[in-house]
């Protein structure tokens, strides 16, 4: 199962993973080792040592103080190595280098906003470019959230009243998977997105092209990314209603008026959610959207408008 | 003095007073204990049935038979009503009050009325956490992480005002029993004689007593939190939610050795009895449940490796994490050498020792990977973690309660249960459990996370091997019940002491036990494993191993 790595593990991808890898490797080889000693133990005991005689009680053993003592010293000098080992992973994975470039990530129930130090922003998909230290430094506009990437083998909670961080180095371009890791309500297990990791001469082209002034109908596009995780635009049915040519015509709401989908309309339900709710749906989305500037709010007008 | 068998049929706390009236207002130790095993098992009933639906939407990505909302509320019941309705009462309040006086050789425990309070304690607690359901949702999982589980409504407040009053029954409790090992010993009963589950339910008495009322504080201040506004846990009020996770952990890892030493207890008496022999290293057992309960208490901050608390912090956890598996691991030793050169009978009940003994281990040795610092931020809150607990909650926990279920059936109820099918059952909760839990880790290294509605399809055939193997599980513990209630009115009578055991409630007193337990006071002579010292008791094949005086003189 799974189309890469080990049984266990997901291909190591950042440069640190495979230290994480050689410690993962060392305690579970040495667990089993010694798993199987003491059930092979165990097994050996129950057959040689069955009950044949119902009257028979056998005598107390002398306990061996050695063989105590070896007992309590082994797995203390084994567990050692493996805290002192872990201990120092730990530190190179927890302190990013200072020549590290540095994205913010905000996160908010159930989407991920990537900014970059040029003043660009994406969504749903992390741009990385591959052999260079990356930092992140994230935040929660809301609930608890979770930063995982399996593949380079970093996680660290965001919180809503600080900034907490991790960095990477991805060895190879490719695309890899984002989760969030801390329980987060009704769409938690859809909140993913993409590493997508290119080469340096890559990174810099995406940037640029990134950089231009977008036509709004672009910009809003780009933008509902975040939205799709609960609004799908083909008609299937998600946690937030489908919002395909919906434009110009009459919805029903919650409360058995309706209301005409129009420019106001989208604007009141982005910065108002809860204010009409469509009928069949409750009101969970979010109300953090409602600090997007006015110009990404056009944006995203004119793209809905757009769906036919 | 022996005796005969007309005598062991006569008056016993069952039969003595047959009315409802006589049950619910009992200030009787096992009677109470009987009602606990009722209000616990329905707790397990409804939790694994809420756990099998979580199963079955699991076993294809998107929705299988509910919504996400339905589904992050099923698993959010589970959860609490298996830790705090289930598995933290389970052994201490159902054994625990059974055995715990009768190994004493106690007429009862030391205050039988704040007993039975702690029983309605109980029940007026898991009715308030249950009405959460009416009022609201409750979601996110037993942890209850702020902010988000006070940003969904008033359902939190029902559910920790529930928890809050299950504690009292949990402090209640353990004080009861911590004053009866200390007073109430029969003559003769030094600490070295006293049978090891004593020693655990004592040490975990310890944990109840002196954790509980963190849980109870941090869920005051939640309340009060929620009602006046003082930013406490919540950010936007200027409350910090990190803050949170340290008040719930420094009460819930202590709570996990509230769930998991009255195993080591029922495991230590099981290995010694069918064994019948010394339990190996019983000094080190015995005050190693002690050490382990107050180091417990220091170890909270294991759990927040990625939480952002600072990297000493984390390294210093780290470190006493390590120091409380090596005592956990030398008494897996101390079981398993106690069948060297014993003589070992295969019964239902070590049948399940002998499973903990493999289930346990494998808890125990993923602990040690999630206790490595830079492995566990990999394996985080996903389904590797979800693994390990199951592996040392109910492999551990449930696996032992099992076994000393079946172990003290005969003495609670007067009935043999139908051996074949108890082994068969044995056998099919053990594979069943396996193969829903093994898969699990598997798929947590790969990057699964937990509490997922919804996942990858790379990760399909685990959940789906997963979701079998709780059929297999489900069809064993259904087994379990069957037998055991057909067995009331078709089992066997028991004996005085079917499994020739030592300790008190098996050689003193009738079966099932009289209502005041002993008809005299027992003098003890010799400890809870010194079967070399009663070899009289052995002698006669098939005879009634019982030094039992029933006719008053």
């Amino acid at each position: 199962m799974g189309d890469s790595g080990s049984i266990w593990l997901p291909d190591a991808m950042s440069t640190f993973a495979g230290e994480v890898d050689a410690l993962f490797w060392f305690v579970f080889w040495t667990s089993t080792v010694l798993f199987v000693a003491v059930i092979g133990v165990k097994i050996y005991f129950m057959i040689r040592y069955r009950r044949t005689d119902d009257t028979y009680v056998p005598e107390p053993v002398h306990e061996s103080k050695r063989l105590e003592a070896a007992w309590i010293v082994l797995p203390t000098i084994l567990t050692l190595i493996v805290f002192t080992w872990g201990f120092q992973v730990f530190l190179r994975i927890s302190s990013a280098p200072p020549d590290s470039y540095d994205i913010t990530v905000r996160a908010q129930q159930w989407s991920w906003e990537f900014e970059y130090a040029e003043g660009v922003t994406s969504f749903s998909e992390l741009y990385v470019p591959v052999g260079r230290p990356i930092k992140l430094m994230m935040s929660s506009e809301d609930v608890l959230h979770s930063f995982f990437i399996p593949a380079f083998r970093v996680k660290m909670d965001i919180i809503p009243n600080r900034y907490t961080s991790v960095w990477f180095e991805v060895t190879e371009p490719g695309e890899y998977q984002i989760y969030c890791t801390e329980y987060c309500g009704t769409e938690h297990s859809g909140m993913l997105a993409q590493v997508i990791a290119v080469s340096e001469v890559d990174f810099a082209a995406w940037l640029v092209s990134q950089n231009q002034d977008l036509p709004p109908v672009e910009l809003g596009e780009r933008l509902f990314e975040q939205c799709a995780i609960c609004h799908s635009t083909n008609g299937e049915r998600l946690v937030g209603p489908s919002l395909d040519a919906r434009f110009g015509t009459m919805r029903a709401l919650a409360d058995g008026s309706t209301v005409l989908f129009d420019e106001d309309y989208i604007r009141e339900s982005i910065v108002n959610p809860a204010a009409k709710v469509a009928e069949g749906f409750q009101p969970i989305m979010p109300a953090g959207y409602s600090s997007m500037s006015a110009k990404e709010l056009d944006g995203l007008v004119a793209y809905l408008k757009s769906l036919e | 003095m022996e005796m005969t068998e007309a005598d062991t049929g006569s008056v016993n706390y069952l039969n003595h007073d047959r009315s409802i009236k006589s049950w619910l207002l009992t200030l009787d130790h096992k009677r109470i204990g009987i009602m606990y095993l009722i209000a616990v098992s329905l707790a397990f009933l409804a939790g694994g049935i809420l756990a099998m639906l979580v199963r079955v939407e699991l076993m294809a990505p998107g929705e299988t038979i509910m919504s996400a909302d339905a589904y992050n509320q099923t698993f959010t019941l589970h959860a609490v009503l298996m830790i705090f309705a289930f598995i933290i009462p389970a052994v201490p309040a159902v054994m625990g009050n059974f055995v715990l006086p009768l190994q004493l050789g106690a007429k009862d425990v030391a205050f039988p009325k704040l007993n039975l309070a702690s029983f309605y304690i109980y029940l007026i607690g898991v009715a308030v956490a249950m009405s959460a359901l009416i009022v609201g949702r409750v979601d996110g999982g037993w942890t209850f992480y702020t902010p988000y589980s006070t940003s969904i409504g008033n359902g939190i407040l029902f559910v920790s005002a529930g928890v809050f009053i299950m504690g009292f029954s949990s402090i209640l409790t353990g004080l009861n029993f911590i004053v009866t090992v200390h007073k109430m010993r029969a003559p003769g009963l030094t600490w070295n004689r006293l049978p090891l589950f004593v020693w655990s339910i004592y040490s975990t008495a310890i944990v109840q007593v002196l954790a509980t009322p963190v849980i109870g504080i941090t869920v005051l201040l939640l309340f009060l939190e929620k009602t006046l506004q003082i930013g406490i846990f919540d950010p936007a009020l200027g409350g910090d939610p990190v803050l949170f996770q340290h008040f719930f952990w420094f009460y819930s890892h202590p709570a996990v050795y509230i769930m998991i030493l009255p195993a080591f207890g029922i495991i230590s008496d099981l290995m010694g009895t069918f064994s019948r022999h010394q339990v190996s290293g019983y000094k080190f057992v015995a005050l190693s449940s002690v050490a382990i309960a107050f180091l417990g208490f220091l170890v909270w901050g294991h759990h927040m490796f990625v939480s952002g608390q600072s990297a000493v912090s984390s390294i210093v956890f780290s470190l006493i994490t390590y120091l409380i598996g090596i005592p956990t691991g030398v008494k897996v030793i101390n079981w398993v050498s106690t069948m060297y050169k014993g003589s070992v009978q295969f019964k239902t009940p070590m049948l399940y020792a002998i499973a903990f003994l493999f289930t346990f281990s494998i808890g125990g040795f993923t602990g040690i990977l999630l206790g490595v610092l830079a492995i566990d931020i990999h394996l985080h809150d996903t389904y590797f973690v979800v693994a390990h607990f199951h592996y040392v909650m109910m492999g551990g926990n449930v696996i032992a309660a099992l076994g000393g279920l079946h172990y003290w059936w005969p003495k609670m109820t007067g009935k043999m249960y139908n051996e074949v099918l108890g082994k068969i059952a044995a056998g099919l909760v053990f594979v069943g459990f396996n193969i829903t839990f093994f898969p699990q880790f598997i798929m947590g290294a790969k990057g699964m996370p937990r509490r997922y509605y919804d996942y990858l399809p790379e990760f399909q055939g685990y959940h789906l091997l997963s979701t079998y193997g709780s059929w297999i599980l489900g069809a064993g513990l259904f087994l379990i019940a069957f037998y055991l209630l057909a067995s009331l009115f078709k089992g066997k009578k028991a004996g005085l002491n079917p499994w020739g055991s030592l300790t008190l409630e098996w050689t003193h007193t009738t079966t099932p036990p009289h209502p005041h337990n002993f008809i005299e006071t027992p003098i003890v002579t010799r400890g809870a494993y010194d079967f070399h010292l009663a070899k009289h008791l052995f002698e006669k094949e098939g005879s009634e191993m019982s030094e039992v005086v029933t006719s008053p003189k």
